[in-house]
């Protein structure tokens, strides 16, 4: 699937719900099934800080795909970063460099992305695209 | 104007009339009525002091100090009475002694540049504690580096308090001042300012007291307390942003150079040597917050009017009540338990990060602070990455505090 497909795809899923509370149960549903990120990546270098919650990210190439893994110490922004990969992992560096991500306001979750929350998640968002960006321009 | 024994004993918090006076409590959040428990981080305004603004600006408005006409005549009463008035609630002798800054942390800025640069030398030593805010640690760091000085940090126990015996043996003869909060922003802790003040002076060390969690919420009279530099912000205590004050003995005043330069603050410029202005206006270079002074005058007659001890006897009541309810809850700990608190609750629920806390609280419209509250040596002090915050102010009540219960039951049960 490409990047928008899955964005739509998302958009659909939260459509079904019109309660704050159940898309938050969704959200941390997410975050708890959020593949583990291997141990020996959750190291400094790999550390994104948050003011309010912390973030690792991780990148590798696989046959010309870019495979995210990630955590954070917090489950909602685990349920977000679970959305993040779900969109951008496994897919073309320049896809990911380009990507609109627009699902995020459609489902009414940008104030995560907002710098006022500094959770960690949109200097997430900045760093996979960059990794996109790096192996875009290494390839 | 102070209030009486009769009122203290008998406080009679007319509770549904005093919510009225605040319009921003009509509103929702996330389509829920708003429950405000973030008065700490800042209060909301009652009409009153949104209007005393609005008639000045309207009616009143022109510079201060400075014209012949009767509107700037008016301008400057306006200003010079809320000095007052800030003055009489605080019971400084003359209001000589009250600066207008633009918070705390302008106050403490100010006091750490313009103190430090006449009083503090290498080798000399600052004493603040593990439970301030960032605002009374870095400015005393940044002067502390210029002036060769050092920092030192009187310890707090497990139960969020100062260790005493530890802060006598800081005392020395290389400290040239003290500068700790009165209450803890982060725990609530009420400090002894009182035991803290007269060790220092009996060794002649002048003490500053962060006082911005400690004014909304308690009778403060800096001559009783002895206390040498008082600063707070007028946000905090139902007054406008942007407004706040240092209170100074004048000894100490005089002595210091000025903070900054430019108009209102000079007797007379010429390129060789220019004099400095009378008290306060020495520390009051260019254009003052006329307006935010005269709201903060409003906020301080608002609170005068209910009367500071029925303001603190009503938060602790909420307080007690809160704890109490809090504690229902499995696996809540309370951070902060000294005997003497002002109300404040800084929680966590196990090991549920505060930020899925704070976020599941704000969806049910119950606004709380979460983080780790502007205090991040203390946070590293218990080991943790942050709290949940509840703060209380006058405008709350029992129904307040059962819906945050509420909702950090519901919460904790979607994270568990």
């Amino acid at each position: 699937m490409t990047i928008n497909e899955i964005q739509d795809e998302i958009i659909g899923e939260f459509a079904f719900f019109d309660d704050w509370m159940d898309k938050y149960e969704y959200i941390i549903e997410l975050g708890k099934d959020l593949p583990l990120i291997n141990e020996q990546y959750k190291t400094e270098d790999h550390l994104i800080k948050g003011c309010q919650s912390l973030v690792w990210l991780h990148a590798d190439e696989k046959d010309g795909k870019v495979q995210f893994t990630a955590d954070s110490d917090a489950i909602i922004t685990k349920g977000l970063i679970a959305l993040m990969i779900r969109v951008l992992s496994d897919q073309e560096p320049a896809d990911i460099a380009a990507a609109d991500l627009y699902f995020i306001n459609k489902i009414g979750l940008q104030e995560h992305l907002s710098p006022t929350r500094a959770n960690g998640l949109l200097s997430m968002v900045k760093q996979m695209k960059m990794y996109g960006l790096a192996l875009q321009a290494r390839n | 104007m102070n209030k009486t024994a009769t009122d203290i004993a008998n406080p009679v918090l007319d509770i549904q009339k005093i919510r009225a006076d605040f319009p921003l409590l009509e509103r929702e959040m996330n389509g829920k009525p708003i429950v405000f428990l973030d008065s700490a981080a800042s209060s909301q305004k009652p009409r009153q002091v949104i209007e005393a603004m609005d008639e000045y600006y309207r009616q009143q408005h022109a510079n201060v100090h400075r014209g012949v006409y009767q509107l700037s005549q008016e301008a400057t009463d306006a200003f010079e009475r809320a000095r007052e008035l800030v003055r009489a609630f605080i019971n400084a002798p003359t209001d000589k002694e009250i600066i207008f800054t633009r918070g705390t942390t302008e106050g403490i800025n100010l006091v750490a540049s313009s103190f430090g640069r006449q009083f503090l030398r290498e080798g000399d030593e600052v004493i603040v504690s593990h439970l301030e805010h960032h605002s009374n640690i870095v400015p005393w760091q940044l002067i502390c580096e210029q002036q060769g000085a050092s920092l030192r940090v009187i310890p707090v126990t497990e139960s969020g308090e100062f260790d005493m015996a530890a802060f006598r043996e800081l005392l020395s003869d290389r400290t040239k001042i003290v500068a700790v909060n009165h209450v803890s922003n982060a725990l609530g802790t009420v400090n002894p300012v009182e035991e803290i003040i007269r060790e220092a002076h009996a060794r002649d060390i002048p003490v500053l007291l962060d006082g911005a969690q400690a004014i909304p919420h308690m009778k403060v009279d800096v001559q009783e307390l002895d206390v040498d530099f008082y600063a707070f912000s007028g946000h905090k205590m139902l007054g406008p942003t942007g407004i706040g004050i240092l209170y100074g003995k004048s000894k100490w005043l005089e002595a210091m150079p000025p903070y900054h330069g430019g108009g209102e603050m000079i007797h007379t410029v010429s390129f060789e040597k220019t004099t400095y202005a009378e008290l306060p206006h020495k520390f009051e270079a260019g254009t003052p917050d006329i307006a935010g002074a005269v709201g903060l005058g409003a906020a301080v007659e608002y609170m005068m009017e209910i009367g500071p001890d029925v303001i603190g006897q009503h938060e602790h009541s909420l307080l007690e009540y809160a704890t109490a309810q809090l504690l229902e809850i499995e696996g809540l700990k309370i951070y902060g338990t000294a005997d003497n608190k002002a109300g404040v609750i800084s929680f966590l629920v196990e090991d549920i990060h505060p930020y899925d806390l704070g976020t599941l609280l704000d969806k049910q419209g119950i606004a709380v602070r979460t983080g780790h509250h502007c205090a991040q040596p203390l946070m590293d002090r218990y080991g943790i990455p942050g709290t949940v915050r509840a703060s209380f102010a006058v405008y709350n009540n029992r129904e307040d505090v059962d819906k945050l219960v509420a909702g950090v039951k519901r919460a904790v049960n979607m994270l568990r």
